[in-house]
């Protein structure tokens, strides 16, 4: 977690919802990884599966990743190679699915106003800030609590879980 | 400070201290609470999937789980009815006592009409309608697949105190306009991310004069408002109901009046009311009668006006049914309104019911015949198309009618498809039309 992440910047608006970045239809139907990034965002950016690299940036506007708790609207962007979402909001499940998958979730208004797709963007959680390509100033978001940060360290809630039980 | 331990506490609050074992929790506050109930439905051979990573053999808490199968029922392809088979065995080996078969109906209501859940209690749900139980005032929130198979394996998780704001409904609903009117106009007023992360709270005599079916659909809604959890405080009408079911459910049909006073004192001991002065972060309030029928436009649910303001919309399927308005009463609207006539010859009404029981009542009390006389498809109590999965999906280019709570793009499994979300009447008068249509100009 000490590394900075650098990836390029996809955009999306407000209230993009779980049915378009990972569509109910295939929530019970898709199991393996390769198949549920195939079709991440399919509805709303049908390129964005065949185009994303690793590493890449979603920023977003407010409530991200409302509606439904399914959990592929987090993982095949994690499949996907996506390494960040930056957004003004997030809905509550997503938020925490994200984290939970060792998927940074960071709110940041202010990035998210300035930043423009294609451009790269450089997240620090040491220093609790983001970068954007072209601008000297980098962006501050609010530190991760040290449970959220030892979870991300652990890889995840299931990886931070075998630890926990292995413990006792 | 605006935020000590002498100040009384929100219904969020006292839920979530009560489960975490503390006398008094703060707002922001963060705790590891212990659920009553842990919920899942079709997901459950995922989770089992993530929970088998644990190296565990048996789940810690057998006795707190509730699966039901309902979101693709029955099975519409080998795929999905291999994965039910696999829950099937899961039950099975682990002595899971409230599996729900496949036609029992959905998770929400199915657990409502159990009494599986009681006042007062937490329960956490892989599913993001399970604030749904605050209608008995219970702590429901949804979480992820993952965050159950950590309950499965060590019983508790991490949960923030919610803020909470308070909806006032006072004065009387008009002649067809109903509970979900209602909430459609509180998603349009307060948009889709209104109550994130926040608790939401339901007061005022409307809301206390609803009935079961009606007041469900308050905080099932308020999944759409971004809410962590929704709470209506328990009155004589939630107990009357949990008593008699949860006393028919012990002691049989044959129960005394003493077993059911037992049951009674039982569930009373277990509610928890917000205190009268506590921290608020925001009221809002309505007049009943004010209210009109309003309908959500594609594709987001805060897009919404009144019907009144609506100009004409062609309907190719008319869809009644889901968690949010598939119980008996929504059934009995439509029925009145279908009766001795017939659906528009250019549109398709499917109804769903939200469960067996509501099925079984619904042909008893002559509703099933009166829809399907009208034209109506009736299918098999559970989540049905609402998010795509099977029954009812829109060809592309068509437009919806429904009575569920969501209506993004592709939810009911076509993207080049429209939805539209209203009450179940507005639902049964289109179908009559075959245009959106206002239940009163009929």
């Amino acid at each position: 977690m000490a590394e900075p992440i650098t990836g390029r910047i996809w955009t999306f608006g407000d209230n993009v919802n779980t049915d378009v970045i990972f569509p109910g239809k295939y929530t019970y139907t898709l199991k393996n990884s390769s198949d549920i990034a195939a079709h991440a965002l399919e509805d709303l950016e049908p390129e964005f599966a065949s185009r994303v690299q690793p590493k890449d940036i979603i920023v977003a506007g407010t409530n991200w990743g409302c509606g439904s708790s399914r959990e592929q609207a987090v993982t095949c962007l994690v499949y996907a190679g996506v390494s960040a979402i930056v957004a003004k909001s997030f809905s509550r499940i997503y938020y925490r699915n994200a984290l939970n998958n060792g998927l940074l979730a960071i709110e940041c208004p202010e990035f998210v106003e300035q930043a423009q797709a294609g451009l790269a963007a450089t997240i620090s959680l040491q220093n609790s800030t983001i970068k954007l390509e072209g601008l000297l100033e980098p962006f501050a978001f609010k530190p991760f609590s040290t449970d959220v940060i030892r979870l991300l360290e652990a890889g995840g809630l299931v990886s931070f879980v075998k630890k926990q039980l292995n413990q006792t | 400070m605006a935020n000590s331990n002498n100040r009384g506490q929100t219904f969020a609050q006292k839920a979530l201290a009560r489960a975490a074992g503390r006398e008094h929790a703060l707002v922001g506050e963060i705790l590891d609470v212990t659920p009553d109930v842990i919920l899942s439905h079709d997901n459950t051979a995922a989770i089992r999937k993530v929970w088998k990573e644990f190296g565990q053999e048996r789940v810690l808490n057998p006795h707190k789980l509730a699966i039901t199968l309902d979101h693709a029922v029955p099975a519409p392809t080998s795929v999905h009815a291999q994965n039910h088979k696999e829950i099937r065995s899961f039950a099975e080996e682990q002595g899971i006592v409230n599996f729900f078969e496949a036609g029992r109906g959905i998770c929400h209501q199915v657990l409502s009409e159990e009494v599986v859940v009681k006042p007062g209690q937490v329960i956490l749900g892989a599913d993001s309608h399970t604030p749904h139980f605050g209608w008995l005032g219970a702590f429901g929130a949804g979480i992820g697949r993952s965050e159950v198979a950590a309950l499965w394996a060590q019983g508790d998780l991490w949960l923030k105190v919610p803020s909470t704001i308070r909806i006032h409904l006072n004065g009387i609903l008009p002649p067809s306009v109903t509970a979900k009117d209602f909430t459609l106009k509180i998603i349009g007023d307060l948009g889709s991310d209104g109550g994130i992360y926040r608790s939401i709270e339901f007061a005022g005599d409307t809301v206390h004069a609803m009935s079961i079916d009606s007041r469900s659909v308050l905080p099932n809604m308020m999944a759409e408002l971004g809410a962590k959890n929704s709470f209506i405080c328990p009155d004589e009408t939630t107990l009357a109901y949990c008593t008699a079911r949860l006393t028919r459910r012990r002691f049989g049909h044959a129960a005394s009046p003493d077993q059911s006073q037992q049951i009674r004192e039982e569930l009373v001991a277990g509610c928890l009311y917000p205190d009268a002065e506590c921290e608020l972060e925001a009221e809002h309030f309505y007049q009943a009668d004010l209210l009109e029928p309003y309908v959500a436009c594609p594709h987001h649910v805060d897009n919404v006006v009144p019907i009144s303001e609506l100009t004409q919309v062609r309907v190719d399927q008319a869809f009644i049914g889901t968690c949010t308005n598939g119980r008996l009463e929504d059934i009995a609207a439509a029925a009145g309104i279908l009766a001795g006539k017939n659906i528009a010859k250019h549109t398709r009404l499917l109804v769903i019911p939200a469960s067996s029981e509501v099925l079984q009542e619904s042909m008893r009390l002559g509703y099933a015949d009166a829809l399907v006389s009208a034209g109506a498809m009736l299918g098999v109590p559970g989540c049905g198309p609402c998010m795509g999965n099977h029954l009812g999906i829109p060809a592309p280019g068509e437009v919806i009618i429904s009575s569920a709570n969501r209506n993004f793009q592709g939810r009911m499994g076509t993207p080049e498809a429209d939805i539209y979300l209203s009450s179940p009447a507005v639902v049964a008068a289109s179908a009559v039309t075959g245009y959106i249509t206002d239940p009163r100009e009929l």
